[in-house]
């Protein structure tokens, strides 16, 4: 480990750890990338639906709101866990950190709950060009959130054996901008496919 | 049992694949008797797959790109002995399929790519004055990952056969119906895997320059392939998770029957063609502008003068990088998209040539009245700015989007883009392989035999495209395999047939240059043989793994420090030597690479159990390493002054 600056917050107190978190946001931006590409393949193929269903008779809005109220929720607690992490308490970090991952959960129950009504509706996979872009770019977002999952336990872990230290820290933070990230891809998801689809 | 080998079997078996078996098997052999009659195992592991250090991970690209150049080189030739003479039976349609299609793959994925990312990563680090990349571990993963997807790629024409889709796999074509072997499976894995490996490099690389550059150099300080490393850099890191969405639906299209590309229900086959070019065309710009860096730095080495023009070579890049997005379109302006939406991409193309006319008129500038030392990377330098703005020009015919409708799919595209690629891309590589040797091997190149491969190589390029520009006008389609005599294409095709052959020798001769210098060169060059100007020739030859034992300050230089330095006394290394911490090599990346081939290959063959278990593997390494607690070690200054002292007495050392 590297000099330790100690007047700056925990996570940005070494040099690898600001390289990490610049390198995670350029990451992102190959991210925002990634996600911008299958927005645009839905909007091409949105309407081309086929033999098969459109969103308007397949979308429900119960499931969807749910997920959105849980997500977006996540969201605060995972901020919540930063800010008890700078003020140092571990047990506070942790907590929010585990209720941040069981939002997480429920999130990504529902979404199976949904993904097995669109097969159930006759909106499967292979169905149409339409319900390919649609659970693809569900589903990648949801890839995201089961490997955010798996991380953020393997922090939960980490923290609650090593302690919050620069190492840590420094984690603890770039998963917060991912899971950041989650939820500001879920809003545009919310938006153009939810809202604009059942309009 | 019968079932499982017949999906291995080869779908379209010929005398020349079944050579070409015989002698990958052999050669297999014959490397891992000779790595364990020299016990070489453990120094291979050692020093080499595991290691972290940015020079090693760079020569291990470069051996890669060399292997494929030669490969995606006897692609070419048989294409071109195909069709040297009319109604050839040489190869007949279907493997002459296979062979245009893994031509452009390697050449463009497996060699083009990997020889920049070579001169990433063995130059970038020494020319701002790093001792490392920002995330060693992750470079050797990139690497890695890269050689994966291409080990994938290339065993795929011996076992289940080859891809036969063109390079850009256009659907419907690609798709089951029309492809009806795994060779488009191997070619969608094989290039999300390598490409997944260069989107790491790609982040890697813009922190290392954003963040690690050496006290004093401030942007407009950086050398100018640092410059032109961080704009390729911004274009994949941007332009990569196109071709990651674009290969995933692809792979689903013929793997789980979703309909993205299909013809039935809603698919949309143009689609494929539009994510495939919004990668592919800035695909160009992160082949050229590392390109035009290499040149730059050589040009301005050796007409001994300041880079004419600094600035408005940054910017021009920066332009360029920006445009390379909004011309994608011009891949098919035939395929029926409107006059209106054919002449904005038409005027945004041609507009390309305007940043790439001032970096021209820049090296020009710099020429003129400089003291022109004529060398073999300057050779290199002085032969494509003719050649490549030759390619230039028929690139703004292209871009004419009504003419186009002439020129579309025949051998004038083809002649105009290997007329850029190859005096762009392929003779800056050339230029900067001989260029840099000394500093990564210890020994110069042999400046005759090098002269003499320029012009020999130029002679063969001539002579092979040029006959293609006539060709295509008067109609040869690209990827037709064979002609009749009455078309009247036999007289030129066999001029180009003969063009390949010299240029071949050229290549050869590069091999026998690489072996001659090895034998006869002297060994006891100083650290700096081609008075050059950045602050990679500040350091030993060879460079220690710590690159400098103290941290290059350039605030009183300009950006060709060391040049300032021998110029003008400007002091390079203030302060004194510390203890230096350095990352631990990792197998790691290794083991994750190889459960990422067995995923890619398991994926090919819908293996499922298989897939599994490779990815069991993957996310176990990923929890390994998240787990891992590893702080590195560090080099202790009393050590580094030793190793300082020894290479002083051998001289150079500045």
């Amino acid at each position: 480990m590297s000099k330790v600056n100690n007047n700056v917050p925990l996570e940005y107190s070494t040099e690898e750890n600001n390289l990490k978190i610049f390198g995670f946001w350029v990451f992102l931006g190959a991210e925002i990338m990634l996600f911008g590409t299958l927005f645009a393949s839905y909007f091409t193929l949105v309407d081309r639906t086929g033999s098969g269903p459109t969103g308007a008779e397949i979308f429900e809005i119960t499931p969807v709101l749910i997920e959105t109220f849980v997500l977006l929720t996540s969201s605060f607690t995972i901020g919540l866990a930063i800010h008890a992490m700078r003020l140092g308490s571990k047990k506070a970090t942790i907590n929010f950190m585990v209720i941040t991952l069981l939002l997480g959960a429920v999130f990504l129950s529902v979404e199976i709950y949904e993904f097995y009504h669109y097969v159930h509706v006759g909106a499967g996979l292979t169905v149409s060009a339409f319900t390919s872009i649609l659970l693809t770019t569900l589903g990648t977002h949801g890839l995201h959130v089961t490997m955010g999952l798996f991380w953020g336990a393997l922090l939960v872990y980490q923290i609650a054996k090593r302690g919050l230290n620069s190492v840590t820290a420094g984690k603890t933070f770039i998963f917060s901008l991912y899971w950041h990230f989650l939820d500001v891809v879920w809003i545009f998801i919310f938006s153009f496919i939810y809202l604009k689809g059942m309009m | 049992m019968k079932e499982f080998f017949a999906q291995f079997a080869i779908p379209h078996p010929s005398l020349l694949i079944y050579i070409a078996m015989a002698s990958i098997v052999l050669g297999t052999i014959a490397l891992v008797a000779v790595v364990t009659y020299f016990k070489l195992w453990g120094y291979l592991w050692r020093e080499w797959i595991t290691t972290v250090d940015h020079k090693k991970i760079g020569i291990m690209y470069l051996i890669t790109a060399l292997v494929m150049l030669f490969r995606g080189g006897v692609d070419a030739v048989m294409l071109r002995m195909q069709l040297a003479v009319p109604d050839n039976t040489f190869l007949d349609a279907q493997h002459y399929n296979e062979v245009f299609t893994t031509h452009g793959v390697v050449m463009i994925l497996f060699m083009a790519m990997p020889f920049i990312t070579f001169f990433f990563n063995f130059l970038v680090p020494l020319q701002i004055g790093a001792r490392d990349v920002a995330f060693p571990r992750l470079n050797n993963l990139a690497f890695w990952l890269f050689f994966m997807g291409m080990g994938l790629f290339n065993i795929s024409f011996v076992i289940g056969g080859s891809p036969d889709a063109g390079w850009t796999s256009y659907f419907p074509l690609a798709g089951n119906e029309f492809s009806t072997s795994v060779g488009t499976n191997y070619y969608m894995l094989s290039l999300q895997i390598a490409g997944l490996g260069t989107l790491m490099t790609g982040i890697n690389f813009i922190t290392t320059i954003m963040k690690m550059r050496a006290p004093g150099m401030t942007l407009f300080k950086m050398p100018m392939f640092t410059w032109s490393a961080l704009i390729a850099n911004l274009i994949i890191v941007f332009a990569f998770p196109v071709l990651t969405v674009a290969l995933a639906m692809g792979t689903m299209d013929r793997l789980f029957d979703t309909k993205f590309f299909s013809i039935g229900n809603g698919g949309m086959d143009m689609l494929w063609a539009n994510l495939f070019w919004v990668w592919g065309h800035p695909e160009v710009y992160i082949l050229i502008l590392p390109a035009f860096g290499i040149f730059s730095e050589v040009i301005s080495t050796f007409a001994r003068r300041n880079l004419y023009g600094y600035t408005s070579m940054v910017w021009s890049m920066v332009v360029i990088s920006v445009f390379s997005f909004a011309v994608w379109t011009h891949h098919f302006f035939t395929m029926g998209q409107g006059a209106l939406t054919n002449s904005i991409f038409s005027i945004t193309t041609m507009a390309i040539a305007i940043p790439t006319g001032v970096k021209i008129f820049n090296w020009l500038f710099t020429l003129y009245k400089g003291k022109i030392e004529m060398t073999t990377p300057m050779l290199y330098a002085m032969h494509f700015i003719p050649l490549f703005t030759l390619g230039g020009v028929t690139g703004v015919m292209l871009a004419m989007s009504a003419a186009d409708y002439q020129y579309h799919n025949t051998m004038f595209l083809v002649a105009h883009f290997h007329n850029v690629i190859i005096p762009g891309v392929v003779y800056a590589m050339l230029a900067g392989l001989t260029f840099y040797w000394p500093k990564m091997f210890g020994f110069m190149l042999n400046e005759k035999i090098g002269k003499a491969t320029v012009w020999v190589m130029s002679t063969g390029f001539v002579l092979s495209f040029i006959p293609m520009y006539i060709t295509g006008l008067d109609g040869q389609a690209r990827r037709m395999y064979t002609y009749s005599d009455a078309t009247g294409f036999s007289l030129l095709n066999m001029v180009s047939f003969i063009g390949a052959g010299i240029m071949t020798v050229s290549f050869l001769m590069i091999v026998w240059n690489i072996w001659y210098s090895f034998k006869n060169s002297p060994r006891n060059i100083s650290s700096d043989p081609w008075n050059a100007r950045g602050l990679e020739w500040a350091t030993h030859t060879p460079i220690p793994n710590y690159n400098f034992a103290i941290t290059p300050d350039v605030t009183d230089a300009t950006s060709e420090a060391f040049w300032d330095s021998k110029k003008n006394g400007t002091k390079l290394f203030k302060g004194k030597i510390e203890d230096i911490h350095m990352p631990n090599n990792s197998g790691q990346p290794f083991v994750m690479a190889v459960a990422f081939f067995i995923l890619g290959f398991a994926f090919v063959f819908s293996m499922w159990y298989l897939a599994i278990v490779g990815l069991i593997v993957i996310l176990g390494c990923m929890a390994f390493r998240s787990l891992e607690d590893d702080h590195g070690y560090h080099i202790h200054a009393h050590e580094v002054e030793e190793t300082e002292k020894k290479y002083a007495k051998k001289g150079g050392a500045k």
